[in-house]
């Protein structure tokens, strides 16, 4: 089956390893998600790929229960530190309600279908979800 | 050094349902009343600075064929939730730069029944797949990376403070609504004067956890006006006038400067910490000088990360600083006594003037049942996520 990542920055092995791929500038080490044309900290105009550690500690959550049209709710939207770069994005394959969602809590990244066009392709999303005690 | 500013007039209508009034009609009630205020009128005006974000980009003019065309230039600002406080900064800075002695800044906002303001409505799907914007996003992110809505935003920010210190919890987090819905009862401009117990504000509609919908900033219609004058001029006008004019002592604006994660989840923290020492400075004052402080509670989450940003308490002490009650209105440092955005109301535009309103009045000694007996020196904080923030330091004239 095709499938197409939803976003640039995110990159799929054969074998569906997620990995989150961030614009790094060469002068001072920034990483961005977004096209970019020149370093918001340093002002300079070269960037590298860089891979972003895929595990991380859950810094902030929220629990939306209202959000635009469309959007299905609730869904547990946070900001993960994966060792020194903040990603955004949403935690999934843990129930939705803060007796087991917490700040502090150990993350890794996963994939998420996000839907197929009329041609029959896959688009697949990233998320993060808990680590289990007995992976960690 | 320039010379110094004042508030010679200023003016904010109620806060609610305006059904029959348009953006114009509460526009001009606000600037009609600060010049009565004032004791001036559109003659004396040099300059004109002007926000409305949820309407016509030429608000500025359209409001002058309702009030006055002098043919004084006017500028129409933009900076989201800090748009009213950018407007005021741009007639003190027109004051300090010597254009004119005389100035006048408007806010205002229709925005009751405006609903959830999320980051962006659904764009139509076509049939295949297409890489769009800065991301090459085949979907809309809102909701499948993150939040884009503003109380899962502000949440968020929120909760990270409490991962950082430790001790914010949900009932921390409607505690803040808690003392600001208690303070709206006192405020007969607030939109809403309804005092909640901490129970009702924890059962309250989920919004975005932590935040429910007592805890959420009320969208709602209205203005505020500022006229502002150059100490030079404020000495040829009467006693009276120099009597209940206040000082600007301090006058600031910032955006984000790079930090990291600050374009992944907005940092309202590090502008505002930048924003506030500017202003002391400027001012010549500290917190521990203030006797009162508006600043931006668009949700009971950011009311607390903003005590820290403002050096109100030790840094990373603001949950034990609003245990300790200093922020009720009969506490060490009240903050919000007008009831805040959560119960005043938060028409956009119209909150970075309409805030300086509130502490003004206090320090004119007129705010009523609600006065904060013998306040000398305010500070009114506005944040525009993006993000503008806006900080102004206010003083009793002598």
């Amino acid at each position: 089956m095709p499938t197409i990542s939803l976003v640039d920055y995110l990159s799929i092995d054969d074998d569906g390893t997620p990995r989150l791929i961030a614009h790094e500038c060469t002068t001072c080490g920034a990483r961005y998600f977004d096209r970019r044309n020149a370093c918001a900290s340093c002002f300079a105009q070269e960037f590298r790929p860089a891979e972003v550690a895929r595990d991380g500690i859950l810094r902030a959550f929220t629990i939306v229960h209202f959000a635009a049209e469309g959007v299905p709710v609730p869904f547990v939207a946070g900001l993960v530190d994966c060792h020194g770069t903040s990603v955004r994005g949403n935690l999934v394959n843990v129930p939705p309600d803060p007796e087991h969602v917490s700040v502090g809590m150990k993350v890794r990244l996963t994939t998420v279908p996000v839907g197929s066009d009329e041609s029959g392709v896959d688009a697949v999303g990233y998320a993060f979800e808990p680590v289990d005690r007995e992976d960690a | 050094m320039a010379d110094n500013v004042w508030i010679l007039g200023i003016h904010m209508t109620n806060f609610g349902k305006h059904r029959d009034k348009d953006t114009l009609d509460l526009g001009s009630e606000a600037v009609l009343g600060a010049l009565g205020d004032a004791g001036v009128g559109m003659p004396d005006i040099g300059v004109m600075a002007a926000g409305n974000l949820i309407g016509n980009p030429g608000y500025g003019q359209l409001l002058q064929k309702q009030i006055g065309q002098t043919g004084i230039p006017v500028f129409n600002v933009s900076n989201a939730c800090a748009t009213g406080a950018t407007a005021l900064r741009v007639a003190i800075m027109a004051i300090k730069a010597g254009e004119t002695d005389m100035g006048l800044a408007v806010g205002v906002e229709k925005l009751s029944g405006a609903g959830l303001l999320t980051g962006s409505a659904a764009k139509k799907q076509g049939s295949t797949w297409e890489r769009e914007g800065r991301f090459g996003a085949v979907k809309d992110l809102d909701g499948l990376v993150g939040t884009e809505t503003m109380p899962g935003v502000f949440a968020q920010i929120g909760m990270e403070y409490g991962h950082r210190y430790g001790g914010a919890d949900f009932e921390l987090f409607a505690g803040i609504a808690e003392k600001n819905h208690a303070h709206s009862t006192l405020n007969p401009k607030a939109a809403y004067q309804k005092r909640f117990t901490l129970e009702q504000i924890m059962n309250d509609v989920m919004i975005a956890y932590p935040n429910t919908r007592s805890m959420c900033s009320a969208n709602c219609d209205g203005a505020a006006a500022a006229v502002v004058v150059s100490e030079a001029k404020l000495r040829t006008l009467s006693p009276e006038q120099q009597r209940r004019a206040v000082k600007i002592s301090a006058s600031v604006l910032t955006s984000d400067p790079w930090q990291e994660a600050c374009q992944v989840l907005p940092d309202i923290n590090t502008l505002t910490r930048q924003a506030a020492q500017q202003a002391y400075e400027q001012a010549g004052v500290g917190p521990e000088d203030l006797d009162l402080v508006e600043l931006h509670d668009c949700f009971a989450t950011a009311e607390l990360v903003h005590y820290d940003n403002l050096g109100l308490c030790e840094p990373g002490n603001a949950v034990d600083f609003f245990k300790s009650g200093a922020t009720w209105r009969d506490g060490r440092l009240p903050v919000n006594v007008s009831g805040g955005l959560e119960s005043k109301g938060h028409p956009v535009s119209a909150t970075g003037i309409a805030n300086i309103w509130e502490v003004a009045t206090h320090l004119r000694g007129e705010a009523g049942d609600r006065q904060i007996e013998g306040a000398r020196v305010g500070l009114a904080h506005v944040i525009g996520l993006g993000s503008a923030c806006g900080v102004h330091i206010l003083e009793k004239a002598a």
